[in-house]
């Protein structure tokens, strides 16, 4: 399917147009940061602490007389960039264990395949805490724990593109022809499986951001004084009667940021690979 | 089915071996001395040694390997660097608390699913579908601490209904263990009611073709035998496999959520475990974790191939 025509079934729904703009509007906020946060999200004033939205404070402060708002905005390039990260991380390493698995087959196929279930038998969030308890607290090692995480789904997904892929014509006739592997690989085959990648990444990086957030609540992810969303929902917490703002307006950011990738996931499942949209209405499986 | 059956288990055990060697290595790659680390520079020497000795920490590493995963197969994970308690007692301690909570979650995550679900696959394109496929979406976004933050806002805080936080054990007081259970089972099972929808939805949709269904239509039975006998009872056997699993998940997934509620189970467990660097505890965990994961998903597949014939496993992998 040409680019294009993607694009034009992609956005014939109103959810997926909204999705992508809610998406815009979170990268150009992540980029200008800085520059949109009305106050310093650092700087802090404890004679303003604990204030309610006002006309000056649209979302509060918080204990240290933050202001929410500024953190708010300032967190939106510490999920996006980890979430990113943690993505690139396990679309690489997953995509290339995939391609040889599913092209060289036999025991390449068996012992990556056996590996990738081991990874698999580990439940995704204490799985990232077990990395992290080895490489110790902080944004860029919940990065690695995440992106380790999420690699087999990559693989297992490209896998399955693969092998049958690898069965079409046009791969035989390029053997033939006397095409190297590499070349046969990157060619021929990488460009036919990117359907369920892309599908795959934009799922993968709401959990991603979700992970960010957990890992971040519970003291392992980024690190104060960093404004991450996670960081400011566990420092909410402990003012959660006194002060709901604090709570509430970083937890809104990860739904929306969350949803959107969500949404968008799934309407790209709609137009590019309408059949992984059944098996996983079979199943259950979500990420 | 037998040769399927033992195919699996085979796969598993070798999956459990692979899962056994990551456990393991939780303590090896950690830099430096990991019983100084866990116990700090100015520890007394003889519970220094005393702890090392019993880690086995001066063997080869193949041969810490085959000692910890013997013991580990007969319940012994070691002790807690910490307090000096076996691992399995700690673990067993907390462990009521966590079943409690994934069995209270699961039953949430149904109670959503079920009316949601067959309803949305009766209606399709109408508004109550257009409302479940909304919900399931928003479901499957919200950060499950952040909800259960919010619950304790509305509930404990404004409307004084519930408990904020804490465990009460069943046997001590049930009515209390309830209360206490209400929010975070609430928190915990949102996310898997979403998944579940989606599942009861379809599954109901596909179970409306069947011939036997247009037959009993036919036939002039009253609709809502036709649901009842029919179509739920056919939808819902599948459900018991993905409920399984989800399950599974839950038992792990509700980690963040207990540290939420203070609620002492297996997943406070294993936060207080890297906090104080007490690796023995850690591996405990995620290895009867990955051990509970292997065994729910081993179930759930020979079950499925018990409860649908029409599944063949002569060439599943």
């Amino acid at each position: 399917m040409r680019a294009a025509e993607t694009v034009k079934l992609l956005f014939r729904g109103p959810t997926a147009i909204v999705a992508a703009a809610v998406l815009v509007v979170l990268i150009v906020t992540a980029f200008l940061g800085e520059q949109l946060a009305p106050y310093d999200a650092t700087a802090t004033d404890v004679s303003n602490r604990l204030q309610s939205p006002s006309a000056d404070h649209w979302f509060g402060t918080d204990e240290l007389g933050r202001d929410v708002l500024s953190r708010v905005i300032l967190g939106a390039e510490v999920s996006l960039r980890v979430g990113a990260v943690a993505v690139g991380i396990s679309l690489v390493a997953g995509v290339l264990i995939g391609l040889l698995a599913g092209y060289y087959g036999r025991w390449v196929d068996d012992v990556l395949m056996r590996i990738s279930d081991v990874l698999f038998a580990f439940p995704a969030m204490l799985m990232a805490i077990a990395v992290l308890a080895i490489l110790g607290p902080g944004s860029t090692n919940a990065m690695i724990a995440i992106g380790i995480v999420y690699t087999p789904i990559f693989a297992r997904i490209t896998r399955a593109s693969v092998l049958s892929v690898r069965e079409e014509v046009y791969v035989k006739a390029a053997r033939s022809a006397g095409a190297g592997d590499l070349r046969i690989i990157g060619r021929h085959v990488l460009p036919n499986v990117t359907a369920p990648i892309i599908v795959q990444t934009s799922i993968s990086l709401a959990f991603a951001i979700l992970s960010e957030a957990a890992l971040s609540f519970v003291g392992l992810g980024t690190q104060p004084p960093d404004p991450s969303w996670g960081r400011m929902l566990a420092e909410g917490r402990g003012f959660v009667e006194q002060a709901w703002w604090m709570a509430v307006f970083p937890g809104l950011a990860i739904f929306v940021t969350v949803l959107a990738f969500n949404v968008l996931g799934d309407a790209l499942r709609d137009v590019l690979d309408p059949r992984q949209r059944q098996a996983m209405a079979g199943t259950g499986v979500t990420a | 089915m037998t040769r399927y059956a033992l195919r699996r288990l085979a796969q598993s055990i070798a999956v459990l071996l692979g899962v056994s060697v990551l456990a393991f290595a939780i303590m090896q790659l950690v830099p430096g001395d990991p019983i100084r680390a866990a116990l700090g520079q100015q520890a007394d020497p003889a519970t220094y040694e005393a702890l090392r000795e019993r880690a086995g920490l001066d063997d080869p590493v193949p041969v810490q390997f085959v000692t910890w995963i013997g013991n580990a197969a007969v319940g012994d994970f070691g002790v807690s660097f910490r307090s000096g308690e076996t691992v399995l007692s700690l673990i067993l301690e907390r462990l009521p608390a966590t079943l409690s909570l994934a069995v209270a979650a699961i039953i949430v995550a149904l109670l959503i699913a079920i009316p949601l679900g067959t309803l949305s696959a009766l209606n399709p394109r109408k508004p109550v579908d257009w409302f479940a496929s909304l919900s399931s979406q928003a479901g499957l976004s919200v950060p499950d601490f952040w909800l259960g933050i919010m619950l304790i806002l509305v509930f404990a805080g404004t409307l004084g209904w519930l408990p904020s936080s804490g465990y009460v054990p069943l046997t001590e007081d049930p009515v209390e263990w309830a209360r206490h259970l209400i929010l975070p089972a609430i928190a915990a099972g949102v996310s898997s009611g979403a998944i579940l929808t989606r599942f009861v939805r379809s599954s109901v949709l596909e179970s409306l073709g069947q011939d036997h269904v247009r037959t009993a239509r036919a036939k002039g039975m009253r609709a809502r035998d036709v649901l009842t006998w029919h179509v739920l009872r056919n939808a819902l056997v599948p459900l018991v496999t993905v409920g399984g699993v989800q399950l599974a998940y839950l038992l792990s997934g509700v980690v963040v959520v207990e540290y939420v509620f203070a609620w002492p189970g297996l997943g406070q467990l294993a936060f207080q475990a890297v906090e104080s660097r007490d690796y023995p505890v850690l591996q405990g965990t995620v290895l009867l974790f990955a051990v509970i994961f292997l065994l729910v998903n081993l179930v759930v597949d020979l079950a499925y191939a018990r409860l649908d014939p029409r599944i063949t496993y002569r060439s599943a992998r």
